[in-house]
């Protein structure tokens, strides 16, 4: 019994340090190739805020323009 | 011009330059390694601003002709957007500048025009703001603004040409368009171009609207 019990302690112990050595493969789209996927979505967040306040602006004033 | 889907197109278009600007391939060439990007965004702005005043100038000569006040309007709005764009491709070409010219300022013709233009359409501005008489304010000012313009296309894109410069395609430089302009940028970056000339139509044309709203309001 305690034969397998050091076994088995053993095979968890190089199951941990294989993990801690190897890659573990997550999500990693948007880590890849220096993390500009980061800065595109940073941009295109900005932008899109632009665009829906230019729109909401839109028609604000086409509310405005139709209550004459 | 008030339908929504050429304003949707301007987003999308501009949109999709961000991403295929920033994740697109790019030709690979020593100082500008990766900011050659900046073609897709600095560039933009400035064929924004020339578009922008020259519908400014058509705007004027359509009002010396019919002396409609809309049209007066629409010439200064179109300056005062274009004015925006003009300060956007200033900041990022001096931010540009300081990494592949080591100054933000250097004695670039191309620079020194520019700035003489938008001093000089900062001056249309003063002078429409320094005349009290309606209809003399718009005559003279457009008549300003059809002067104006040609100058500025001789600053921004004649005389660099004729002297050394330091940008693509000016004094003896090859063009973005003969050698570093390859395949891959071109779609790119007339998606851009075209773009920002709809996004900045746009911005003009709520300005104009708006305008005309306060017209309405203040002659009751």
């Amino acid at each position: 019994m305690k034969k397998y019990i050091s076994a088995f302690l053993i095979f968890m112990m190089s199951l941990g340090q294989l993990f801690a050595q190897g890659k573990i493969e997550m999500a990693d789209g948007l880590r890849a190739e220096g993390k500009i996927y980061v800065v595109v979505l940073v941009m295109l967040v900005i932008f899109s805020a632009v665009a829906v306040y230019l729109f909401t602006i839109d028609r604000k004033i086409t509310k405005l323009e139709n209550d004459k | 011009m008030k339908k929504i889907w050429w304003k949707i197109l301007a987003v999308l278009m501009v949109a999709i330059s961000i991403v295929a600007g920033l994740l697109g391939p790019v030709p690979e060439l020593p100082i500008l390694n990766e900011t050659i990007r900046n073609v897709y965004f600095h560039v933009p702005m400035w064929f924004t601003m020339v578009f922008l005043y020259l519908i400014s100038v058509i705007y004027s000569i359509k009002y010396l002709s019919t002396t409609n006040r809309n049209f007066d309007i629409m010439a200064v709005e179109a300056v005062n957007t274009g004015i925006l764009f003009c300060v956007c491709g200033l900041l990022t070409g001096m931010l540009w500048a300081n990494i592949t010219w080591g100054d933000p300022w250097p004695n670039d013709p191309k620079l020194n025009g520019s700035a003489i233009a938008t001093l000089m359409y900062l001056a249309y501005l003063v002078l429409r703001n320094s005349l009290e008489e309606e209809q003399k304010r718009a005559k003279i000012s457009a008549i300003y603004n059809i002067f104006a313009f040609p100058i500025m296309l001789v600053l921004l894109y004649i005389l660099p040409k004729m002297t050394d410069s330091l940008h693509p395609g000016n004094g003896g430089n090859s063009t973005f368009g003969d050698l570093d302009m390859d395949n891959n940028i071109r779609p790119i970056f007339y998606t851009a171009v075209i773009g920002w000339i709809l996004i900045g139509s746009w911005i003009t044309s709520l300005r104009y609207r708006v305008r005309l709203i306060e017209d309405k309001k203040n002659s009751f």
